[in-house]
């Protein structure tokens, strides 16, 4: 393999300072008693005492965290046996036609779901707020969930269903006990993208949300229309933090998964206790 | 018992139904309709004859091809020396890491570093080119969207590149081409499906970010997004924002049949 000389390593060096530049100047002047993002006169934990005495802020964040857990569950169960349907189609121009479906919300740009999503809520009579949000953010979660699934079932060994089937397992048992089992790592990869893509986002909601609701990414865009408020800056330290450590433990826990799978391919027979000291 | 699982997948098919289908139709269903609601084609009518609809399409288009040739012009090389790193992984995870953090803050970032008196002006005060105007600016607009858009075209890029196999390289090597050559005519041509994704992922956000253009550029930039959000939010125009979402489906739909999937002819003799 080639290896990089020192002029490449710097430019990835830059490429790095770049995109974390902005993200440093935000944790930096959240401790400024200054009060602007230009001029640090001073070290203070004012900001962060003011964000944990915001009680609107921290409603709102619950209410984000409340969003994002019900509807990346909800998401994982539709979009899992979803998955299943879409593996069981019999036709191949079935399953195509099912995917292509699927796969709609996830090319299509946030305005066009938030603006057809409006449309729809009005259309029916639905009142906007949690509920709409929530429904939003289930249905733009389930297509991300699929895709995660997929594969996993793809993979699945048939010999296993079959030979359940032939032992007299019903429909059900099979799905409880061969299915739903070989695609654990999928769901769960599923929930925890849908999780961050309800977290994450701002377009959809900001379109179904009406008036009393709001989450965390709503809330900051309209405090961010009025102005620098430092509150906001002690805020983004918090939630680096948070998907730092989110994005650390899922590596770790990919890593684990893909040392597991080698070793299953190394050693066929499970003699990993065994092999390992 | 077949029906015992199939009715298992029928939320999933009312969600294609209900989320998936109803929507592109109620957008279509909007878009023929004038503003008390009666079937016609008004809409149609005023954004193809107006010029200030045009224009907006055009200048949204524009902005999204730059930003898209920017980032790549920064990802390509980026990308390149990543797949020739040691610890390659830990770097891509470093690079893609800004994508986690919210649009939003990262964004407001830039409202304080682009400000007057923040962090750009101050460095260029230091080296004697004054002060620039640069929030509210259309060049703050592209600056910040490019910044948002870098990681989404460096990962599929770096994919592609990665996934070219070494020996590939060494054959190329060894038959006598130097480096430049061999990038020239091995590894950039085996690493365009990876461009072609990084165009498809940056290009079609960067039609429809509204925020960015609302808190970065104030009004100076007005993108199909914010048309879109303006007339939904503001002026209750739903009929002529629906009939701007379908112009921006429609661009999505030849965006992604320009850079999709090509049928790679004459590999093999």
């Amino acid at each position: 393999m080639i290896k990089n000389n020192k002029a490449s390593t710097m430019y990835l060096l830059i490429v790095f300072i770049l995109l974390y530049a902005p993200i440093a100047y935000l944790i930096y002047y959240s401790f400024n008693a200054g009060g602007t993002m230009n001029q640090f006169t001073g070290f203070t934990w004012e900001h962060y005492q003011s964000l944990a005495s915001d009680t609107r802020l921290i409603t709102i964040a619950l209410d984000t965290l409340r969003v994002a857990l019900l509807s990346a569950l909800a998401a994982t169960i539709i979009g899992t046996l979803g998955a299943i349907g879409i593996y069981y189609a019999k036709l191949r121009r079935t399953q195509t036609i099912l995917l292509s479906l699927n796969n709609i919300l996830l090319v299509s740009p946030d305005v066009i779901i938030g603006a057809s999503f409006l449309l729809l809520f009005t259309l029916v009579g639905f009142r906007l707020g949690f509920y709409s949000v929530l429904l939003s953010h289930i249905a733009f979660s389930i297509p991300i969930v699929v895709l995660m699934v997929l594969p996993r079932l793809e993979e699945m060994n048939t010999n296993m269903l079959t030979a359940a089937r032939d032992l007299g397992a019903s429909q059900l048992q099979v799905l409880k006990e061969i299915i739903l089992p070989s695609i654990t790592p999928g769901i769960l990869a599923g929930f925890f993208m849908a999780f961050t893509y309800s977290i994450d986002d701002f377009a959809v909601t900001f379109f179904v949300t009406g008036n009393g609701f709001a989450t965390l990414s709503v809330e900051i865009y309209s405090r961010a229309r009025q102005g620098v408020s430092l509150e906001i800056n002690a805020l983004s330290t918090l939630l680096f933090l948070v998907a730092m450590g989110i994005v650390v433990g899922y590596y770790f826990i990919q890593k684990q998964q893909r040392q597991r799978k080698k070793t299953a391919q190394i050693d066929p027979t499970n003699h990993e206790k065994a092999v390992t000291p | 018992m077949l029906k015992q699982r199939k009715a298992l997948s029928v939320p999933y098919y009312l969600w294609i139904a209900l989320f998936v289908i109803a929507p592109v139709f109620l957008l279509l269903y909007q878009s023929f309709q004038n503003i008390d609601g009666s079937f016609s084609l008004a809409n149609i009518q005023t954004y193809f004859t107006s010029t200030v609809y045009l224009t907006m399409t055009l200048q949204s288009f524009l902005y999204a091809f730059v930003i898209t040739v920017v980032a790549l012009l920064i990802s390509y090389p980026a990308a390149y020396f990543l797949t020739r790193a040691k610890n390659k992984q830990l770097w891509l995870l470093v690079l893609i890491l800004p994508t986690w953090i919210n649009i939003l803050l990262k964004t407001y970032a830039f409202i304080g570093i682009l400000s007057q008196t923040g962090a750009v002006n101050q460095f260029f005060e230091f080296i004697g080119l004054g002060t620039q105007p640069l929030l509210f600016t259309r060049l703050g607009f592209i600056i910040v969207a490019t910044y948002i858009e870098i990681p989404f075209m460096l990962l599929p890029i770096f994919n592609a590149i990665d996934e070219i196999d070494d020996s590939m390289v060494f054959a190329s090597r060894d038959l006598g081409a130097n480096e430049w050559d061999t990038f020239r005519s091995v590894i950039f041509p085996m690493s365009m499906s990876g461009v072609r994704s990084g165009v498809q992922a940056v290009f079609i956000p960067s039609l429809s970010l509204f925020m960015l253009t609302r808190l970065i550029a104030g009004n100076r930039v007005v993108t199909l997004g914010t048309a879109i959000e303006q007339h939904f939010l503001v002026t209750q125009n739903w009929g002529m924002g629906s009939t701007m979402g379908i112009v921006l489906i429609i661009i999505m739909f030849v965006v992604m049949f320009l850079t999709g999937k090509r049928r790679k002819g004459g590999q093999r003799g």
